[in-house]
């Protein structure tokens, strides 16, 4: 089927299986692979991408229901070269070591300052609830939140060596084919 | 990689267009709405629907509406809408102390109120929230709507009198005077399953003593509200004796299984204990006492 959706404000269109997962297609089909996929059990939360600017685990959502819809993901976060505030926050204040994490936190870190732009400690974890981190026990992720709610303005300029990631040189075509016969392997 | 068997999709744009495909497709067909309990099953080949009807796109099923003596909650109304709702709040929190612990945030943004009731897993807090507030669930089919009580609407795990051609589109809950209600959940860890949880909805007479009540169980083994528990409380005053006999009735009537989450003496205790703590607190509210601090919950 064909489905066309705005991901990060790109008008994207595919022809894909209607089983595709949103996770695989923003992986496979667009090569925007900064969204992690993790435990596929809509468990731990490092799939999470903005639907609508409301966070949502992409493992549990067939991208044909995204159809229509304003997905952004990790690739999104950043303006240009300038880094949203959240990024910098986990800069700042080592909200990540090994990273796998790091794509779902900030986007709902995002997505909870859109919403309410001075959270307590409690709010911030809460919104991360849904979400696991096996290496920081989340005191230095909480603090990169906090840093990036009373830094709203802020914004480090990628450095000039930085390549900026958005994925559009690693465009797999057709996800479909791939995952035609595969099976459950538990 | 977990991947559902393949399948074909549409999307409803009405009601009617909903039920039109439900009846053309016939029964290998599925509503999917939040899709986080059926696709989980998809990829495990628990459930394997030939047709996926999606039907995200009805926002006339996405209200929540003050009509005279019924709150009216459409059966696509949101886990975090209900969660922030202060009108529901105000008139049942039961649903507020649910909602908290009901999956995650992430995962409540996309489920909804009808695909929980209608998954109808044993461990799924809303359908014991709809049974102590009473709920009337509004269903419609081929030959016009229906409405049923929780009662008739559960009909065990899994299991719900929806047929196959039907789509359930609204829950009726109806307002009392001087009525409250509460809802407590113990989990292992955020998002998990229940190991064993509990709600209640009172109302006060004009005395003090108490009118009517329910409680209902989740997790423990118990389909329906605790009807012993129910007879015990009327006509009698709010009083931790009282309680305390309803939480022994309670854990009486429940038939937990053993499992990883615990064994069944210790679920027996849950269901006692949560029994207390939700009418405990559903008779403060009623009688207009604000809450006391919350009792510590894996995201407090």
């Amino acid at each position: 089927m064909q489905i066309s959706m705005t991901v990060n404000g790109n008008e994207v269109t595919s022809d894909i299986e209607p089983r595709v997962l949103l996770v695989h297609y923003i992986r496979e089909v667009l090569g925007l692979t900064g969204t992690h996929w993790g435990c596929d059990t809509s468990n731990c939360g490092t799939c999470v991408v903005l639907l609508d600017g409301q966070p949502v685990k992409s493992c549990t959502v067939l991208a044909a229901m995204a159809a229509g819809h304003d997905v952004r993901t990790v690739e999104g976060l950043a303006s240009g070269t300038t880094l949203d505030p959240v990024q910098q926050g986990f800069m700042e204040e080592h909200g990540l070591q090994c990273g796998f994490c790091t794509p779902g936190m900030m986007l709902t870190a995002r997505a909870l300052l859109d919403k309410n732009p001075h959270p307590d400690e409690q709010e911030i974890r809460q919104a991360i609830s849904g979400q696991i981190c096996r290496c920081t026990g989340y005191a230095t992720i909480v603090r990169s939140v906090q840093w990036a709610a009373a830094h709203p303005a802020a914004g480090a300029g990628l450095g000039e060596a930085d390549e900026v990631l958005d994925g559009t040189d690693t465009v797999v075509e057709d996800v479909a084919t791939e995952t035609e016969d595969s099976e459950v392997k538990a | 990689m977990q991947i559902p068997a393949p399948f074909d999709y549409v999307r409803a744009t009405t009601v009617e267009d909903a039920l039109e495909l439900l009846a053309r497709h016939g029964p290998e067909s599925r509503i999917i709405a939040g899709g986080h309990s059926l696709l989980p099953m998809m990829k495990l080949r628990l459930s394997r629907p030939e047709w996926l009807i999606d039907i995200n796109d009805l926002f006339e099923l996405d209200f929540i509406l003050r009509d005279g003596e019924d709150l009216r909650i459409g059966a696509l109304t949101r886990h975090t809408t209900l969660l922030e709702s202060d009108e529901v709040h105000r008139l049942f929190p039961i649903v507020r102390d649910a909602e908290l612990v009901i999956a995650d945030p992430v995962v409540r943004n996309r489920g909804t109120i009808g695909g929980s009731l209608c998954q109808a897993d044993p461990a799924e807090d809303l359908s014991t929230v709809c049974a102590v507030l009473g709920a009337i669930a509004v269903v419609r089919g081929p030959g016009g709507e229906r409405t049923l009580s929780m009662h008739d609407f559960h009909r065990g795990p899994y299991q719900t009198a929806v047929g196959p051609d039907e789509l359930l589109c609204e829950v009726r809950l109806p307002i009392r005077a001087r009525s409250a209600s509460a809802y407590e959940k113990v989990e292992r860890r955020v998002g998990d399953w229940a190991v064993g949880a509990a709600g209640a909805s009172v109302t006060l007479a004009e005395d003090g003593s108490i009118a009517d009540a329910a409680v209902g169980l989740t997790a423990l083994g118990l389909d329906h509200t605790v009807e012993e528990a129910a007879g015990l409380l009327r006509g009698k005053r709010p009083s931790e004796e009282l309680f305390a006999d309803a939480g022994r009735l309670a854990a009486e009537a429940c038939d937990p299984v053993a499992d990883q989450r615990g064994p069944v003496d210790y679920k027996r205790h849950l269901a006692d204990e949560l029994t207390r703590r939700v009418l405990r607190r559903a008779c403060a509210r009623a009688a207009g006492h604000p809450d006391q601090p919350a009792t510590p919950t894996q995201e407090g």
